[in-house]
């Protein structure tokens, strides 16, 4: 254990950067709240349109505090800018078109993740009677592509990928990839399959750190 | 000559029933309807069913028509978020009646309210928590969700541009619910920035034609407040 390498996870900032490094030029796609607005960020000279649920299509970066327009803002009710070539619609029509796969890819936040695709990312518990879900169940159902982007453990340890959600659902079997601080792991029939470690995370301890079996690539 | 311009809150809130739905406009802080909100509260209709995506903030607006005990039942898709604590209140106290509803389906019952479809399948909810007591049927291969159309009595929107048609444009965001709850009312009654004279707004430019609005009356409310400022 002396000479293990050390495991270095990656920060915020690194699990958007990595998500955004598979975002190719020409996608639309739909971030949720939290890490996944920071993918934005790193998209680079890549023209890629980002949807945001409230009607704006070309999302761009946030104004600058002397720059804000007052009637701007994105789903988080954040101030934003509109993309050169961008457009508003009213909410049916946003809704419209991520439930109509229009949407290449939509990344959002989670709670849980299970191997079969089923996502838990909009209430902690079944009692919660005022849970707010927002978008979501929309946007995961009707994304082209359905990227996660999650911690791979709780602060107490606990895997985030687990053999069977114990939240509510958002949606059954629409997550495709799960980013983590400590891997890239994509969701296929056989179930969790691993693309990426991240430096010095080793495939035995990253399976002890989740909840249903890891696969390697064929 | 057709001339849906009113002079007088009193006017636009004219009939607003007790016990009605009202589906209002907005998206967080933007394209709300709060000068109409006001009226409805001076107006005094009570028993209220309000469709809004959010559950109100702070003390004004939505969040001042709950706390005057005028609202029966709200349906929205996010009620908890920054500053709505005049829910949060209400809601502990068992005196709100809560309906969540995906933002999407949300929308989509009122637009199928508008455009005469009574009930429609959505991939939206199959499976979850939320399709609970709902028929779910199998199409092709996939589940989906019976969910039924959302008719309002009244409509309170938001809108930049208005002429005496009731030809309707919407600033930025500020577009979001507006033209969907227009579509699905008896009564749609608007409060815009801007009195146009008719022929004045480009045509290519109406969101929201006049056919779908009852009443409008012209508040320059302002910019929406910039948050945190």
């Amino acid at each position: 254990m002396m000479n293990a390498p050390a495991v270095i996870p990656l920060t915020r900032p690194q699990m958007a950067a990595r998500v955004a490094a598979d975002i190719p030029e020409g996608w639309c796609v739909n971030l949720g709240i939290g890490i996944p607005t920071m993918v934005a960020d790193h998209v680079a000279d890549r023209e890629v349109i980002f949807q945001s649920e409230n009607g704006v299509i070309g999302v761009g970066p946030a104004p600058a505090r002397e720059e804000i327009q007052p009637w701007l803002i994105n789903a988080s009710k954040a101030y934003i800018t509109l993309q050169t070539g961008g457009c508003y619609v009213h909410h049916a029509d946003s809704f419209a078109m991520i439930r109509g796969g229009h949407i290449d890819l939509c990344v959002l936040g989670g709670y849980e993740v299970a191997p079969n695709g089923d996502l838990a990312n909009w209430a902690t518990s079944n009692n919660d009677t005022a849970p707010a879900v927002g978008g979501a169940m929309d946007l995961a159902a009707g994304a082209k592509r359905l990227w996660v982007v999650l911690e791979h453990t709780t602060k107490e340890g606990q895997p985030k990928l687990v053999e069977t959600c114990s939240y509510p659902l958002t949606a059954l079997k629409a997550v495709t990839r799960v980013y983590t601080n400590l891997a890239v792991i994509d969701i296929e029939p056989k179930g969790f399959v691993l693309r990426e470690m991240a430096p010095g995370v080793t495939f035995e301890a990253l399976q002890a750190r989740t909840g249903a079996k890891l696969h390697l690539p064929d | 000559m057709i001339n849906k311009i009113v002079q007088t809150m009193a006017d636009a809130m004219a009939g607003v029933p007790d016990g009605g739905i009202v589906l209002l406009g907005g998206f967080g802080h933007v394209g709300t309807p709060n000068a109409l909100i006001d009226g409805l509260i001076e107006q005094g209709a009570t028993d209220l069913t309000i469709v809004s995506n959010n559950a109100g903030a702070g003390r004004e607006g939505l969040a001042r028509l709950m706390a005057l005990g005028r609202v029966r039942k709200i349906i929205c898709s996010y009620p908890r978020s920054k500053g709505s604590v005049v829910f949060e209140e209400l809601y502990k106290a068992g005196k709100l009646e809560l309906e969540i509803c995906p933002q999407g389906t949300m929308a989509e019952r009122m637009r199928a309210a508008g455009a005469g479809i009574p009930a429609f399948f959505t991939p939206t909810a199959a499976g979850t928590l939320l399709a609970q007591g709902k028929e779910q049927r199998e199409i092709d291969g996939r589940i989906y969700v019976l969910e039924k159309a959302l008719r309002g009595a009244v409509a309170l929107v938001e809108a930049w541009e208005a002429d005496r048609w009731g030809n309707l444009t919407y600033r930025q965001a500020g577009r979001n619910f507006n033209p969907v709850v227009a579509s699905a009312a008896d009564l749609t009654i608007v409060q815009a920035q801007h009195i146009r004279a008719l022929g004045d707004i480009d045509p290519e430019h109406v969101v929201t034609p006049g056919v779908y609005v009852d009443r409008v009356l012209h508040l320059p409310y302002g910019d929406p407040t910039i948050e945190g400022k």
